[in-house]
């Protein structure tokens, strides 16, 4: 079947786009039964049922419509509220808040709304696999800024500095806590950064959607931070923190000139985030914190048993500050993330995801979702372990 | 609550080990507080729960949530005569509640002869029992926090980013 069709073609960047190795191994993982999963991006609790009892109201009450393009100006309002209690910043839910399909969706627009061909953007390595493509797409030229295992892969003031100073950077990604290496900044690294971003004039897009999901220190908005907020577009969303991947809600906060930009965008493609979505992201900030810090408890928890225990048959794994990922070495194996992760499937059933996903630099590592419940996660290690010993 | 005692609520089952690899403790530490717990009564029991109606042996096995009206006895009140009603083996939980009565029963039995027998001829008859009111229990939607339904499969994707 493959390329038989002569008529249509595809675009060159299109075809280039995503490693198709990761997507067979996918393929592979979903066609196969009694699997232990520690490859799941999303949370394994189902949304709070008051979140869901809305979601349904909503409809039985024949909320069915489109909302204006930017959102429910009652959710952005909340938003709003809500940003300004936990980190002290001002967005005017008029015009510098825009509701979209995920934080996915947000990401793109923010591209598309700044960047001009051949602008450079830099990307931290290893990262979240829609970073680099979507830039790619949006016609930037993306820089990979590698960080290293010892540091935790966070990237450090001086290794930014540096990057700036080989290549005219005009834009950055962050991402903290970071998929799929958990790695987060606290205030003062944060601090440090900011200093850098300013000497090198950069404009930030900063995706904190794990940010209710911080462990070892307070999460701390890169906006909130003084003089950021008229240089970062910061993505948030419902999808981890209330568990509602499939809600498919998140949100983007900027400076007016980008949010109206990207609501152009959006209104052409999108026209509004599904109202029954929103709906149920209002009654997840009003009534939702209870259940956002039962799950970190519970996260929290199993963050340490999976790095202890990794740590103990022989993967060495940082202690990750937020998310739910562990991205242990692999190294001592002496196999490729794809053949590892292949073969724990084959003989140990147990899924997770190659390290090669998340670029060339994640190679010799893999990411362990603990979004597991916490038998699973036992038995997982012993698999593991048996998988590394034979 | 403390951690440990959370951890043991939601899983009796996990180990010392497993405890003080989730809390970053010794696992002395957690051995020796787990102890303590036992010894001084803050851990009572480590229980099953179990989902009856999914045992075919123990259809006949029934319950009652029992309301009780008593008189309460001067200078103790109602724990002496909730004393005596608890006592008894078939009651399995026994409360003092606010409301328009004042202990509220959970009785056990193989069948509803046996409960109703001990309510005839043990509960009712008491001196300083006033009034009961029975409400058999058809049918266990969910117990302390637990849902009682047949473990439903994860509607999450094996895999995914």
């Amino acid at each position: 079947m493959k390329n038989s069709n002569k008529i249509i073609q595809i675009s060159k960047k299109v075809e280039d786009m995503a490693p198709s190795g990761i997507r067979a191994f996918f393929d592979l993982v979903l066609g196969m039964k009694d699997v232990i999963s520690l490859g799941v991006g999303e949370p394994d609790f189902v949304t709070p049922w008051n979140i869901r009892e809305k979601a349904i109201t909503a409809y039985e009450e024949g909320y069915t419509s489109y909302t204006s393009n930017k959102g429910l100006i009652s959710l952005r309002k909340q938003i709003s509220h809500f940003l300004k209690y936990k980190f002290g910043m001002e967005y005017d839910p008029e015009n510098e808040i825009l509701i979209t399909v995920g934080v996915s969706e947000a990401l793109d627009l923010a591209w598309r709304t700044l960047i001009n061909p051949g602008d450079k953007v830099l990307i931290p390595e290893p990262c979240y696999v829609s970073y680099a493509p979507l830039a790619d797409m949006a016609g930037a030229k993306v820089i990979s800024l590698i960080t290293k295992a010892e540091h935790g892969f966070k990237m450090t003031p001086s290794e930014l500095d540096q990057a700036c100073q080989k290549d005219k950077i005009k834009y950055l990604m962050i991402n903290y806590p970071s998929n799929p290496t958990g790695a987060s900044y606290n205030k003062a690294e944060l601090s440090a950064l900011c200093k850098v971003i300013k000497k090198h004039d950069l404009v930030v897009i900063s995706d904190e959607v794990y940010d209710d999901l911080t462990y070892d220190f307070e999460h701390v908005a890169l906006s909130s931070l003084p003089g950021m907020k008229e240089r970062v577009v910061y993505l948030n969303g419902f999808s981890k923190a209330y568990a509602m991947t499939g809600f498919r809600i998140g949100f983007a906060c900027g400076p007016e000139k980008v949010i109206a930009g990207m609501t152009k965008i959006h209104q052409y493609t999108i026209l509004c985030a599904s109202i029954n979505g929103q709906m149920a992201a209002e009654e997840a900030l009003a009534n939702g914190h209870k259940s956002v810090n039962m799950m970190k408890i519970e996260y929290k928890r199993r963050r340490q048993f999976i790095i202890e225990s990794l740590n103990e048959i022989g993967l060495k794994c940082h202690m990750p500050e937020g998310a739910f990922y562990a991205f242990p070495s692999i190294k001592t194996t002496g196999m490729s993330s794809m053949d590892f992760a292949k073969d724990l499937l084959k003989e140990q059933k147990v899924a997770l995801v190659p390290g090669v996903a998340f670029g060339p630099s994640a190679e010799g590592h893999v990411r362990i979702s603990y979004a597991t419940a916490f038998e699973d996660l036992k038995e997982a290690v012993v698999r593991i372990k048996k998988f590394i010993k034979s | 609550m403390e951690e440990i005692l959370q951890i043991l609520a939601s899983d009796a089952r996990v180990t010392a080990e497993e405890i003080a690899k989730m809390t970053g403790k010794p696992v002395a530490e957690i051995k020796k507080a787990i102890k303590k717990y036992e010894s001084s009564g803050v851990i009572v029991q480590y229980k099953t729960l179990i989902n009856h109606d999914l045992v075919r042996e123990s259809n006949s096995f029934v319950r009652a949530l029992i309301e009780v009206s008593v008189t309460p006895q001067k200078d103790v009140g109602f724990d002496h005569v909730a004393e005596r009603i608890y006592s008894f083996p078939e009651v399995v939980s026994c409360y003092l509640v606010s409301g328009t009565y004042d202990l509220l029963l959970i009785v056990e039995g193989d069948n509803i002869q046996k409960v109703s027998n001990f309510i005839a001829a043990k509960l009712s008859p008491m001196e300083n029992v006033r009034r009961t009111a029975t409400h058999f229990l058809l049918k266990k939607y969910k117990e302390d926090g637990h849902v009682l339904k047949q473990k439903e499969k994860s509607k999450r994707p094996n895999i995914s980013y």
